[in-house]
């Protein structure tokens, strides 16, 4: 680290260990939905299913928890989308970052996403993953629709769904992984989730409405 | 703390693992629910036989002929013959349907040996539970005798030697007689396969899923059945009510309502779901599929496994003769390829089923139908479609032939083929054994021979294999090939996807991939040590 650089404690443990957890089931239900799905064979069709159902499930679960989390800690706020200094940040890692310039939206406490992590993370969170857990408990339950009144539903337009979200999610996971290597080294936002203490610049000032 | 953290993902991701080994091991070591079920439903009490016919006065007597040996039947059992007069097994024709329409005895006809002509066909009628055809009334030890015994050959033999005087003979005959006729059984799997091991002139000919290897066969062919196993007869689940036996599809299914004994006990035991119910398995995904597929589906992967049977037969090519002779060519399983007296064959072994959507019923044409033979004429086939309550995807072996059919009234023909010296197994004569075939049935024949392709379907139900070989889940949910190919109308994983959906995502994910990888390859370029060179 060098010396312009302080240590703030930006993830508490909750959230580091849900940040974990739902990428080790995201890892399992993505490898299990593809090869339910025909792309390879890995663990069988049988076992594809029974993993995908129970971990998928689990994931159901956990994220209520999470949603509790997420409004009991006012953590919610984290998420409010806003399009101020968003040109700033897409002008950063379209060509600032290239010139080795500081990040124009420096993390904080109280702003721990910059405007596109902010409008990413919530569509992912408050869409994409609902939309994905509601169609994947509907395939689930898909002997169960008629006896809740569900018989307008065809399998072909929730798998349809269950299947876009999924690639969504792939998608995701490509560039977050790769945003995750953008820090000041390559490993520091790794580092960051695993240990829970972020490297910011000293200088950096935050902000009145990114501490709101 | 990283440490207390890394275990904590560890620990989630090993009990996901550990889920799915965890109920492979709980399968093996307790039965599946329906398994347990049937267990109990299939629990044997020892012999419940309450009479021993040896002993019965009314048998100890001299037998000159097989009415006789009726009557004395009837004189205890006075109500057998009139319950058997009104089933299928004497009438030959559909107990469902009023006149004489529907059944072998009527118009019905099929793609093998066409028709009985009435049940004037000899060769048809030798599997006439009566004594002499439809003459001379019922033969009760046709499904009760426990000795196998040509009884029209036997009484011959008696008659001649009483005649000739030759006591000894005379009386070891009757001795034969006497044993035979207080051998007396539930029926046996070789009653019951005398005739429907036997169906369409031959050993494993028309059913795929019935053959004389069923009368000592192995679990692995038959894991209710085998004589290493719980050891079935037919009767088990052939159960039977005023001698009308359960299980006979034309044109109303063997059951009409899918109970388990659990909700009714004196239901028939003809389905599966009658000691299995409709939640047999363990695996609740596996449940769902009941409401759509039959379990014969998964559970018979193959028939004809012990015996190989017969799947095409072109009667186009009968007639052809060797020195003015029949003759017999036989082929691959030492089964018949061709005979003079019925066209050519093929064999096949192991056949995969074909799958359609069936609710009990079979539908079938008769001799009075017209038919369109510029297409293959389907003479018989299932019924049934998707959402129907009773439809389920269920397996059929599909027989194929080239049969004779009228150019002019586009019906398909009944030749006579055994009668004395009159049918076309005698005489060669297309023309002749057809205007003698459609003139018994009163129908029209215009002399226009042609041949028509046909099919025939029987749905598969015997030879259900152990668990242990019933169909992986990819035989149906892949891509490509699948056993379910041809059922559309629905989404089922694995097997359907959308082209443009998959396309795009995968197109948008190898973009971004592109993306990230150039903006990694830019950052590298013009990091700050190479921009200070």
């Amino acid at each position: 680290m060098n010396e312009q650089m302080k240590k703030i404690y930006l993830y508490t443990r909750y959230e580091r260990f849900w940040h974990w957890l739902q990428m080790a089931l995201i890892a399992v239900l993505l490898a299990t939905g593809l090869e339910v799905h025909g792309v390879f064979s890995l663990i069988g069709f049988e076992r594809a299913v029974d993993v995908h159902d129970f971990v998928g499930l689990t994931w159901l679960i956990a994220f209520f928890f999470f949603t509790f989390w997420l409004f009991t800690t006012g953590e919610w706020k984290q998420y409010i989308p806003t399009t101020r200094k968003m040109l700033i940040v897409i002008r950063y890692y379209s060509y600032g970052i290239f010139r080795g310039e500081p990040h124009p939206v420096p993390k904080s406490k109280k702003a721990k996403h910059n405007p596109l992590q902010r409008l990413t993370y919530l569509s992912l969170a408050a869409v994409m993953l609902p939309i994905q857990m509601i169609t994947g408990l509907l395939y689930w339950s898909y002997n169960s629709w008629g006896a809740w009144g569900l018989d307008f539903l065809t399998m072909g337009a929730v798998a349809f769904i269950h299947t876009a979200m999924g690639f969504g999610i792939l998608i995701f996971v490509i560039i977050h992984v790769y945003m995750t290597t953008t820090g000041h080294t390559v490993f520091a936002h790794i580092k960051a989730m695993i240990t829970g203490w972020e490297d910011v610049e000293k200088s950096a000032t935050v902000e009145e409405w990114e501490a709101r | 703390m990283q440490t207390r953290l890394h275990l904590i993902c560890v620990i989630t991701l090993a009990a996901c693992l550990a889920f799915s080994w965890q109920t492979q091991a709980a399968e093996e070591s307790s039965p599946a629910p329906g398994r347990a079920m049937a267990r109990q439903a299939g629990i044997m009490s020892g012999d419940w036989t309450t009479a021993d016919h040896s002993e019965m006065e009314k048998l100890q007597q001299t037998f000159e002929s097989g009415p006789e040996i009726t009557e004395a039947c009837l004189s205890c059992h006075s109500k057998a013959d009139d319950q058997l007069s009104h089933t299928i097994h004497w009438k030959w024709l559909s107990p469902y349907e009023d006149g004489d329409l529907i059944g072998k005895a009527g118009y019905s006809v099929n793609n093998f040996c066409i028709s009985t002509n009435k049940m004037e066909d000899q060769k048809c009628s030798s599997c006439h539970i009566g004594w002499n055809g439809k003459e001379d009334g019922i033969n009760c030890l046709r499904c009760h005798g426990g000795a196998d015994m040509d009884w029209q050959a036997q009484f011959k033999d008696y008659q001649f030697f009483k005649e000739m005087g030759e006591t000894e003979l005379v009386e070891e005959i009757q001795a034969d007689i006497k044993k035979a006729v207080t051998d007396i059984t539930r029926p046996t799997r070789q009653n019951c396969g005398s005739c429907h091991f036997n169906g369409g002139g031959g050993e494993a000919v028309k059913h795929g899923d019935l053959d004389a290897s069923l009368i000592k066969p192995k679990r692995s062919l038959d894991v209710h059945m085998g004589i290493d196993g719980q050891d079935f007869s037919c009767t088990r689940c052939h159960t039977t009510q005023e001698h009308q036996v359960s299980g006979r599809v034309y044109s109303t299914p063997a059951v009409s309502e899918r109970k388990s004994l659990v909700e009714d006990d004196l239901a028939p035991k003809i389905s599966c779901e009658s000691c299995h119910t409709a939640t047999p398995h363990k695996d609740g995904k596996i449940n769902d599929h009941t409401d759509m597929v039959a379990c014969q589906s998964c559970h018979i992967p193959e028939f004809a496994r012990a015996h190989a049977t017969e799947m095409t037969w072109d009667w186009s090519e009968a007639g052809k003769l060797k020195d003015g002779e029949p003759y017999i060519e036989k082929g691959k399983y030492d089964r018949p390829v061709y005979k003079s007296i019925k066209g050519t064959f093929t064999w096949e072994k192991d056949v995969v089923p074909k799958y359609y959507w069936y609710n009990g019923s079979v539908a079938a044409l008769t001799a009075k139908d017209v038919i369109d033979p510029s297409k293959t004429v389907r003479v018989s086939h299932p019924v049934g479609e998707r959402g129907e309550d009773q439809s389920r995807i269920f397996p059929f072996k599909v027989h194929w032939a080239n049969q004779p059919y009228d150019k002019v009234n586009n019906t398909l023909v009944t030749p006579l083929l055994s009668k004395a010296n009159d049918g076309y197994w005698k005489t060669f004569d297309w023309q002749d054994s057809l205007s003698r075939g459609m003139e018994i049935m009163d129908l029209p024949w215009s002399g226009e021979l042609g041949f028509v392709e046909t099919t025939y379907v029987f749905p598969t139900t015997h030879m259900v294999a152990p668990k242990e070989q019933a169909l992986d889940c990819r035989a149906c949910h892949q891509l490509e090939d699948g056993r379910l190919e041809n059922l559309a109308g629905f989404y089922m994983p694995g097997r359907d996807h959308f082209p443009m959906l998959d396309y795009g995502a995968w197109g948008l994910a190898i973009a971004a991939l592109a993306a990230v990888l150039l903006h990694a390859i830019g950052r590298i370029m013009a990091s700050p040590g190479k921009r200070e060179e």
